[in-house]
């Protein structure tokens, strides 16, 4: 008798997931997480691109817009179109007719005694409201039409107190903040993920002595060092940034030296030792790998502190400076123009609210996702 | 426990010795001194001046001189603030700068317990989503917004409240920093007593209390809070020495007497004296509260032992 093998169907190969699979899969169930996500990406595309792509340069003055409330509307209102002209007219000191606006483009007749210089053109020119001037000269030279473009230009935000676009910079300022928030942010944490995984894995003395240097650091007022680096080096973009990973990277080291200690007495590192495996080549490929978990999630509530740090310095005058500028400038110059012109601090104000709720969101819902409790 | 005090005091001597070391030593290192105009003064007034505010000794010299000031409880002469020493600017500014960060924290403490309970008894409803919110919107707004928000809104639109200024008498002047001060620090605390509170919710003790029957008032508010106040307390220690010693930009948009501006400008200015004297006085009242709070969790915990 034969025995006939059942057909047994080959089982579907078990797809392993990682760690950090996991976390991803529970980070898109979090709708917050997502879509803070999703307006940092678009942040900070604004803040990489923004600047190039927008009509208005950051640091173009506008005399004659300034502080103009934010509005949907085109600069200049259509009020002021004919009064402006005429102004200007009156400065070329030739003979007009009443002038006649049609649609962006404004024409008027001109005579005058002598041949019509094409220079007074130029009170034209160098109006923001008016572009590419046209003088259409008769036989004799002494009579035309003189037709100008009406230039419409967009303020969405308003302007500033000297006439610069608030969009563009706010554009400028959420560039500078999230790359000296994101830069200062990995500064704290080389330099905190190294020292503390030395510390915790080293042990003993050097852990004590280490700890302590920690810990007196801690008791400084933590802008002192900022205020110091900054007096020290004179203002620029890269003190900034380093003072700032200079003050934050404590916390950080702390929490991995925390994480060292307990992983260092874990079977998988004794088996690398046993295996003969050096110190360093043990803290670079099995320490401090483990310690990433927590370590992401301070990071990304790391990158909002740094910016807060940043704003702070910039409204206390010691941080970037002008034409450049960073949230927190904004945010300091709009303080200080609030009675007349509240736009000035709201949209800046806004926009820095916007970048740090979305970056706790994400903190929080990588923390949530990460944390091996929740499975 | 008296012993265990001590010897916390005793520990601190060499911090706070080292902390003054380094922050006489950087400072000093800055380029630029106290006397530096744009224009440059004479050289023999400068000789005078430098003579005058014993400059001119050696560094160490210097630094023993000060060490011995200090503990003579001398801080020294203002650089910058001329006929001022440093004691008389603390002796104005430091009663301000406690004044409104012991109501501002005594605010945080109250205020944000109870939110932070009250959302934790009532997990994922609208009041708990309203205080995670306010939370949210508490620590992520900067101070420096705030500020001046309140102030215009208070103080001019509405015209309730003084815009800025101080009065030692009236309280009316007090409220709006004191509120600018307390939103990050409720909403923090919030956060902090709502997570543990839920945490304590659920553990054995408190559903120990529940089997006796207790009422819920009693069983919140005696035995899950004690356990859930831990986390809050000891973030409360370093907040509480920020808050007392003042804050630059409270005090600078409300127009303060505080001490918290002379960090800040004794830095810039290079008034050694007056830089030296606020790291002396931040880093006492750290250590002080980081102690204090050592004994509220032995206190709150009865299983912290330190004998």
């Amino acid at each position: 008798m034969v025995v006939q093998p059942l057909p047994l169907d080959e089982p579907p190969p078990v797809a392993g997931r990682s760690l950090w699979q996991d976390a991803w899969i529970r980070l898109r169930r979090n709708r917050a997480a997502v879509a803070s996500m999703v307006v940092l990406v678009l942040l900070a595309l604004v803040g990489i691109f923004g600047p190039a792509l927008w009509p208005h340069p950051y640091n173009r003055v506008y005399p004659q817009f300034v502080r103009v409330p934010a509005s949907l509307e085109a600069y200049p209102r259509a009020d002021t179109i004919l009064p402006a002209f005429e102004r200007e007219l009156r400065r070329t000191r030739l003979d007009a007719g009443p002038p006649v606006l049609e649609g962006s483009e404004i024409t008027v007749e001109v005579r005058a005694d002598e041949a019509i210089d094409p220079r007074v053109l130029r009170y034209f020119e160098r109006s923001d409201l008016f572009s590419n001037p046209r003088l259409d000269l008769a036989e004799d030279g002494r009579s035309g039409t003189i037709a100008v473009d009406v230039q419409r230009l967009h303020f969405f935000f308003g302007t500033d107190a000297i006439g610069r676009d608030l969009v563009a910079r706010i554009m400028i300022g959420v560039r500078i903040s999230l790359a000296i928030g994101i830069l200062a942010s990995f500064m704290a944490l080389v330099l905190g993920v190294t020292y503390g995984a030395v510390s915790g894995y080293l042990g003993g003395r050097v852990d004590n002595v280490m700890m302590r240097i920690v810990d007196i650091l801690y008791s400084l007022p933590f802008i002192f060092f900022v205020i110091l680096m900054v007096v020290f080096f004179g203002r620029s973009l890269v003190i900034i940034f380093i003072a700032i990973g200079f003050t934050e990277w404590l916390d950080m080291a702390r929490i991995v030296r925390g994480q060292t200690l307990s992983l260092k007495r874990q079977e998988f590192v004794q088996a690398a030792e046993a295996l003969g495996a050096t110190r360093l080549g043990i803290l670079t490929r099995h320490i401090i790998p483990n310690t990433l978990g927590p370590v992401v999630v301070f990071v990304t509530l790391l990158v909002p502190k740094a910016i807060l740090l940043e704003s702070l310095l910039s409204f206390l005058g010691l941080g970037v400076q002008d034409p450049l500028t960073s949230l927190g400038l904004l945010i300091s110059e709009g303080a200080a123009n609030m009675r007349g012109a509240l736009w000035l601090l709201i949209w800046p104000a806004l926009t820095l609210t916007l970048i740090l709720f979305a970056l706790n969101f994400l903190g929080d819902g990588l923390r949530d996702s990460l944390d091996p409790k929740d499975r | 426990m008296l012993i265990y005090t001590l010897r916390r005091l005793a520990s601190a001597v060499p911090t706070v010795f080292v902390i003054i070391t380094l922050t006489f030593f950087m400072i000093r290192m800055a380029p630029g001194g106290p006397f530096d105009l744009e224009r440059p003064i004479d050289p023999l007034i400068m000789a005078n001046l430098n003579r005058a505010y014993n400059l001119d000794a050696p560094l160490w010299s210097q630094y023993l001189t000060y060490l011995s000031n200090l503990l003579h409880g001398d801080l020294g002469p203002s650089f910058t603030k001329r006929d001022f020493s440093v004691n008389d600017l603390f002796a104005v500014g430091l009663p301000v700068s406690i004044l409104l960060g012991s109501l501002a924290l005594l605010v945080a403490v109250v205020l944000g317990t109870i939110l932070g309970a009250w959302a934790a008894i009532r997990q994922n409803s609208g009041v708990d989503y309203a205080v995670v919110g306010l939370a949210t919107f508490g620590i992520t707004t900067p101070n420096f917004v705030v500020a001046p928000l309140l102030s215009l809104l208070f103080g001019v639109v509405l015209g309730w409240l003084p815009a800025g200024g101080w009065s030692n008498a009236n309280p009316a002047y007090w409220v709006l920093p004191i509120v600018t001060l307390a939103l990050p620090q409720v909403a923090v605390i919030a956060r902090l007593v709502r997570g543990s509170t839920i945490e304590a919710l659920r553990s054995n003790h408190v559903r120990t209390a529940r089997a006796y029957g207790l009422p819920t008032r009693v069983v919140v508010g005696v035995h899950a809070l004690r356990a859930a106040m831990l986390p809050a307390v000891s973030y409360l220690g370093p907040t509480a020495a920020g808050l007392l010693t003042g804050s630059v930009v409270v005090e600078t948009i409300f127009g303060i007497p505080g001490i918290g501006r002379y960090f800040v400008q004794g830095a810039l200015g290079r008034d050694y004296t007056l830089v030296m004297g606020t790291v002396v006085v931040i880093a006492i009242f750290v250590i002080f509260f980081n102690l204090v709070v050592d004994l509220v969790y032995a206190w709150l915990d009865p299983r912290v032992r330190y004998d």
